[in-house]
């Protein structure tokens, strides 16, 4: 078999032109990093407040919210075939499932590790 | 292995014009650069994954004992964190940026681009070395007393490994070391303990120390093998290798880098931002 395309296979002339990828704006790549930097200061900056149960959402929450920008342009999904990002949603989603499925599994435990913890003290 | 069509009469900014070489069994460049992606993607999920069962080991630690990263989040340097994460930001947007250069054929500012990623790596490990030194300082790594003792000449004096109890340095340096512990607990008003509840409060640091090593340590990793690649790249974009038709290796180790950083940033509120 020729290991090589010759110039009359149909992708050469027509598909010479064909951007591999998009290119990110200047501009935005720069948006995001001040977004990211800000993001992160803003986070260590509410550390110190206390939210009661919501420390660990606001935490998370921020931190979802810069992945989020790292995946969607540092990463291109967003300009990139829809494909890519599906399979990482997707794999997200897995994640939650088994984080999930886990601690419900862990919180029926709760009773018992508490009992122990004062049986210690 | 080329393709035989000339090269576009671009300006000679020393960016490779040439288009990457086509295996056979792909269609055209695009589908070539496509696959290549997709591949990358289904590695990084891999990544994700892998990383999910170090997660899902701290959330089921800390559903259960909140206290215990209460009390050793106090042990670690949320400055130094935080400018770790800073840096590691700084490092995502010149790669973003070397690909795009690499993109537009632009090899001064791809070689300028990774070299700055790639010291920004280096700063990063820096300070993760400075971190983990000062642990081994205040003996906060797991399983030290073990590793003193292998090195140790006690080893050859027959005399048995310390049990985990003798965790705490012997005489003087045992005084010196309650007080930090304690320094460091002294919070919500809790200064006063007793000897029972400080030993308790200094096993649950060790639990601590031990997710704290495993999770930054693996990332630390991660880093490590992000500058290989990024050197490889680096020595690629110096022969000038890469031009807007073949920048796939520039795009995929930036995707990894990217994925890193992405790690880190949850890596940092769960370890360091606790309340």
């Amino acid at each position: 078999m020729d290991h090589t395309k010759t110039p009359s296979a149909p992708n050469s002339a027509s598909q010479a032109d064909v951007p591999l990828a998009h290119v990110v704006e200047l501009r935005i790549l720069l948006t995001v990093f001040a977004a990211l930097i800000m993001l992160t200061a803003i986070t260590v900056a509410v550390s110190y407040f206390d939210f009661g149960a919501f420390n660990l959402s606001v935490a998370l929450g921020v931190a979802t919210i810069k992945a989020t920008l790292v995946a969607l342009y540092f990463m291109h999904l967003r300009y990139d075939n829809a494909f890519y990002a599906t399979i990482f949603v997707i794999a997200v989603g897995f994640l939650g499932l088994f984080l999930g499925i886990t601690m419900l599994d862990a919180v029926e435990y709760y009773p018992d590790v508490q009992t122990w913890q004062q049986s210690t003290r | 292995m080329t393709q035989s069509q000339e090269p576009p009469p671009a300006p000679r900014d020393g960016g490779n014009h040439d288009a990457a070489p086509l295996a056979h069994h792909f269609d055209s460049l695009k589908q070539q650069y496509d696959s290549a992606k997709l591949g990358m993607w289904v590695f990084l999920i891999t990544e994700v994954l892998f990383f999910s069962g170090l997660f899902c080991w701290y959330a089921v630690f800390r559903a259960n004992h909140p206290d215990v990263f209460v009390d050793g989040h106090h042990f670690l340097e949320t400055p130094l964190g935080a400018f770790n994460t800073a840096v590691l930001i700084f490092s995502s947007l010149t790669m973003a940026l070397a690909v795009r250069s690499a993109q537009l054929g632009r090899r001064a500012p791809l070689i300028g681009l990774l070299s700055v990623t790639l010291l920004c790596g280096l700063v990063f490990l820096g300070v993760k070395t400075a971190e983990y030194r000062q642990k081994w300082h205040h003996r906060l790594v797991p399983g030290q007393a073990r590793i003193e003792y292998f090195f140790s000449a006690k080893r050859t004096d027959g005399v048995s490994a310390p049990p985990a109890k003798e965790f705490l340095p012997e005489g003087e340096g045992q005084a010196q070391y309650r007080q930090y512990v304690r320094q460091h607990l002294a919070h919500a008003g809790e200064e006063i303990l007793t000897e029972e509840q400080l030993q308790g409060r200094i096993a649950n640091l060790r639990s601590f120390m031990g997710i704290y090593f495993t999770l930054t340590g693996l990332h630390a990793l991660h880093v490590i093998i992000g500058m290989g690649v990024i050197f490889w790249i680096l020595v690629g974009a110096i022969r000038g290798r890469f031009g807007p038709r073949r920048f796939t290796a520039v795009d995929l180790v930036g995707l990894y880098w990217h994925l890193v950083d992405l790690i880190w940033i949850y890596l940092f509120p769960l370890l360091y931002l606790i309340h």
